[in-house]
């Protein structure tokens, strides 16, 4: 398992599929993977939390700049799941989403976290794994 | 000439090869990288930056794109192979024949949701989940879980009768057919169907079971049917629009394909079923 965080994972990944299966995949496209968001969406920022659910240690709050928890599209909100960062995304009504949840989007990012904990089934959240 | 039939209809043998096609495809490595490109779109797109392959105008003809590159994989495989549609209006139960050994394997056990039946349960040892988000490299469902109901045909038709593509903000947050048939807003067609499925389905990784390109298949499907019904309305948004792929624009990862290119399926395969 590659230490590498799960957004240069990604966009390594996304390089070598688009090879592997033939496609004209530009470099503006594997650029297009760790681009931030470029603006927050609809309503105020949510509160931080951090806390122990179902034995796992899930926090939440303004993410620092920069970083490997830059670039992420929760509008400057970071996620983390026992410390590894559960990667989460804002919809332009307000809701959240993330790539464990992506199809059903729930109030906040605490509730995010804790749907994600649920999924999880105890299994650690890690970085994509490269073939 | 490829034909998609609905999933309901298809011949044991049909299944077979469908099946040992997609386990080649996996074995051969082509498989994960599908899945890879998915999670990196899934990831990137968003309703106020760039967004082709979700929450933006561009979902159906992205999807109908990857569709057609998935299904040509596969027919390098076995020509005869052509992507079945699952119906789940018609087909709306754990018990349907998708769900079958010979098919695509049932739901999950209750312990840690593994799929321990058909072609891609772990025993066989020919579906390991590569490309993921979490620690598990078995393939998960949790069909219908909590009760969960697949959209009805009444929901679909609903959906059906809107006469507008799309409309602005061009997102998530979108009026109009395309944001229905996908599922942010509404009676929710496309999204709740991943979430019924559960495991892999419900993630960005959703391409982990075979049963993405069935569900995505209608989908593609309900698009040329809602176009038969509404000949005088076309995609929209025409030119000029920010951070979203215009009728005439190039859509990634391929770049050389708009969706003007894909409005007509029929260029590439039709239905079994007049849309």
């Amino acid at each position: 398992m590659s230490s590498i965080t799960r957004r240069r994972a990604l966009g390594v990944a996304a390089g070598a599929a688009g090879a592997a299966a033939g496609l004209a995949l530009t470099h503006s496209a594997v650029a297009a993977v760790p681009r931030a968001a470029t603006a927050p969406a609809a309503g105020p920022a949510p509160a931080a939390f951090d806390e122990v659910y179902q034995g796992r240690r899930i926090r939440g709050g303004a993410s620092h700049g920069g970083g490997h928890h830059g670039g992420h599209h929760g509008g400057g909100y970071s996620v983390t799941i026992d410390g590894e960062e559960l990667h989460v995304m804002r919809n332009a009504d307000g809701t959240w989403i993330s790539v464990i949840n992506h199809y059903e989007p729930v109030a906040t990012p605490k509730a995010l976290a804790r749907a994600a904990v649920r999924e999880l089934q105890g299994a650690p959240l890690v970085p994509l794994t490269l073939t | 000439m490829t034909v998609r039939k609905n999933q309901a209809t298809l011949t044991a043998d049909e299944k077979r090869r469908f099946v040992n096609a997609l386990l080649e495809l996996k074995r051969s490595g082509r498989y994960d990288t599908f899945v890879t490109t998915h999670n990196a779109f899934i990831m990137s797109d968003t309703d106020s930056g760039d967004r082709v392959g979700h929450r933006s105008p561009s979902f159906l003809p992205w999807h109908r794109r990857f569709l057609i590159e998935f299904e040509q994989a596969l027919q390098s495989v076995d020509p005869t192979v052509n992507l079945p549609y699952w119906d789940w209006t018609a087909d709306r139960t754990s018990r349907s024949s998708l769900w079958a050994p010979d098919f695509l394997g049932g739901t999950g056990r209750a312990r840690d949701g593994q799929v321990t039946d058909g072609p891609f349960a772990r025993v066989g040892n020919r579906w390991t989940i590569t490309v993921r988000v979490d620690g598990r490299d078995y393939l998960r469902r949790d069909l219908g879980a909590g009760g969960r109901q697949l959209p009805t045909r009444a929901e679909v038709d609903s959906v059906l009768a809107m006469e507008t593509y799309d409309t602005a903000p061009w997102n998530s947050s979108s009026d109009g057919f395309r944001n229905h048939l996908e599922g942010w807003r509404g009676v929710n067609l496309h999204n709740r169907v991943h979430v019924w499925v559960g495991g892999q389905m419900g993630t960005g990784v959703s391409p982990n079971d075979p049963v993405f390109w069935l569900h995505h298949a209608f989908i593609d499907k309900l698009w040329a049917d809602w176009q038969a019904r509404h000949p005088r309305s076309t995609y929209l948004p025409a030119a000029g629009t920010a951070n979203v792929v215009d009728l005439g624009d190039t859509m990634r990862p391929w770049n050389d394909v708009t969706p003007a290119d894909m409005l007509d399926h029929t260029r590439h395969y039709t239905f079994d079923t007049a849309a």
